[in-house]
């Protein structure tokens, strides 16, 4: 699903190299990525979304190679094939819950909100338990509540790769547990791969496998 | 339609705002127009009575206070001639003066004390009721009664000078006999009375209890403590009486209609004289110079709105860019879900084009609003 060989990245104003060899991920594998702050972690996500360009070697997923799409298509690759989730949940505070789950369809490239998108987002809210919650707006749903909604969108559009950004850093332990056994029971449903940054020690017996970015990444 | 969608949310998301916006907005774009199209009326209403208006006679001083009292029952800022000036000009066989007592007011209206021919004068028609006959009488401008609810067998008090003034004007009932039909003049705003029912307001007539008595056996009493009637029934109204000689009585103006070119000529000339306390104006030539003026100055205005115009959107704009800055988050969460440049710049499209449509359908609105009620707007505008 994830190949990574010879990358570097180094962002423009500098203070912060990223070197990894090689990396690869199993298509439905589930990757934990753990390690200091500010050794990178978060910038290999934004690499494996094509949201930056690694300034020299090559990072495929899906059969696609990043660095040889344009803006345009490393965007439509996005929003189609990748499903993020975030440690601040980032819902639109204006739109509804059901509305926050359809906001890819909103405003990603290349897809369409048909009949058959909702009747899934009203599956994905009832597997998700927030079926109850879809009229609420995000500030009257518990921060459990919110990153439930935010699983049902980066899950709406069928990704096959889910990138999760300490998706549990802002939940209790017992909601820490719930929110990822319920993202693992989707994804393997879907057979999408999740690639997902923590610092909870606790949870990574539950991945299948986890890269320590302190032992991963090369001082450039 | 996403970006539509997502603007419309965000905008009854945030309403108050955008609310505030819309209303400005529709200021900005309606003012201009508003304020053509009430001078437009404004300018037409003037210079239509202005013009069937021939002649005003008052009080030496302010020809423009002068005639918009006289002719558009604005506020009364000249001093009172005497009644002896109409006589003069009943004497002098060249027009028929019509009498204008305009010092009161009540509920906001202004009371014309006047004569019957003034109806005749201005093709005044009772829509409802009868006209005035008796002392105390009135009947209500078009505008007046539809926005007090009176109408026929109802009174109106009119308003006292100055309720602390144990010398001055007392509150008269006005028994209301009648309507007139609206004809979009200072007329539907007005309160019309006979002209002595107006002397009785100020004080100048009065009724009152008997001040001697006398009992069974003949013993003569002088009451100390008279009863002023503040209210004229068929009871009293044979007590009501005037004091002093009737040529000194007060009028606001006299309006002039001269039989014909050269009568009026003639006695414009009887006027001219400066030390004379007492002008003849041509309302035509007064409102003529007046909108003229108003025209100038409305030149002004439109510089003036267009600078609040810029300065208003100004601060839109800024509001619009405060709001988007909020945003932030929401635009990094799209561009990571795959939004391109291009969906960013359609939302913010989306919600101004929103914003400016209701403004502009407000602004549209507004503008009909005053269009379908300018004559109303004009005579109010007038009378104030």
């Amino acid at each position: 699903m994830i190949a990574v060989r010879d990358l570097t990245f180094a962002y423009p104003h500098g203070g912060f190299a990223l070197n990894i060899p090689t990396l690869s991920v199993d298509k439905g594998e589930r990757v934990g990525v753990i390690g200091p702050s500010g050794t990178g972690k978060t910038t290999l996500l934004n690499l494996v979304a094509g949201l930056v360009q690694a300034n020299t070697g090559q990072v495929t997923v899906a059969g696609h190679d990043l660095s040889a799409l344009d803006e345009a298509s490393r965007r439509r690759f996005r929003a189609t094939r990748v499903g993020f989730i975030f440690q601040n949940f980032a819902l639109v505070d204006y739109l509804t819950a059901f509305e926050n789950t359809l906001y890819p369809y909103r405003v990603g490239l290349g897809l369409r909100l048909t009949p058959e998108v909702r009747d899934r987002a009203q599956a994905l809210a009832e597997a998700c338990g927030v079926a109850h919650r879809l009229k609420s707006h995000p500030g009257a749903l518990s921060g459990g509540e919110q990153q439930r909604v935010a699983i049902c969108r980066a899950l709406v559009t069928q990704p096959q790769l889910i990138l999760a950004d300490e998706a549990t850093g802002n939940l209790d332990p017992e909601t820490k547990e719930a929110i990822l056994d319920l993202l693992f029971a989707r994804a393997s449903e879907m057979g999408a791969t999740v690639l997902a940054v923590t610092h909870d020690h606790d949870l990574l017996p539950r991945f299948d496998r986890v890269i320590d970015f302190a032992n991963l990444r090369q001082p450039a | 339609m996403n970006a539509l969608f997502l603007a419309l949310a965000h905008l009854r998301w945030t309403w108050a705002r955008s609310l505030v916006l819309i209303i400005v907005g529709a200021l900005i774009l309606s003012v201009p127009m508003v304020t053509q199209v009430l001078l437009r009326g404004s300018e037409q209403a003037l210079t239509q009575r202005a013009e069937a208006t021939p002649l005003v006679l008052g009080a030496r001083g302010s020809q423009l206070d002068l005639v918009m009292g006289a002719v558009y029952f604005s506020e009364d800022r000249t001093l009172p001639i005497t009644r002896a000036a109409e006589d003069d000009v009943w004497d002098s066989g060249l027009a028929l003066p019509i009498p204008l007592h305009t010092a009161f007011q009540t509920n906001g209206a202004r009371i014309v004390g006047t004569s019957l021919d003034y109806f005749d004068f201005r093709g005044l028609t009772i829509a409802e009721g009868r006209q005035v006959a008796l002392l105390g009488e009135a009947v209500l401008g078009a505008q007046v009664a539809d926005r007090l609810g009176l109408g026929p067998g109802d009174t109106v008090v009119s308003a006292p000078e100055n309720l602390f003034d144990l010398d001055g004007v007392y509150p008269l009932e006005l028994q209301i006999t009648g309507v007139l039909a609206a004809t979009g003049t200072p007329d539907d705003e007005a309160v019309f009375t006979d002209v002595k029912t107006s002397w009785v307001i100020a004080g100048i007539g009065h009724g009152h209890e008997d001040v001697v008595t006398a009992d069974a056996e003949g013993n003569i009493t002088a009451n100390a403590a008279i009863t002023q009637f503040q209210r004229i029934t068929p009871d009293n109204i044979d007590s009501f009486h005037f004091h002093g000689s009737a040529s000194d009585y007060p009028l606001s103006a006299v309006l002039v209609v001269p039989y014909d070119t050269r009568s009026g000529t003639i006695l414009r000339g009887r006027y001219l004289d400066p030390e004379n306390p007492v002008q003849m104006t041509v309302p035509a030539e007064i409102v003529a110079g007046l909108v003229d003026r108003i025209f100038r100055i409305a030149t002004l205005l439109d510089t003036v709105t267009l600078v609040i115009g810029i300065a208003a959107l100004g601060a839109i704009a800024l509001s619009l860019f405060l709001a988007w800055s909020l945003r932030a988050s929401e635009i990094e969460t799209a561009k990571r879900l795959g939004a391109g440049r291009f969906v960013i710049v359609q939302l913010a499209v989306a919600e101004i084009a929103l914003l400016l449509t209701l403004s502009a359908g407000l602004a549209a609105a507004l503008v009909i609003a005053v269009t379908r009620n300018g004559d109303q707007l004009v005579a109010w505008i007038l009378a104030l």
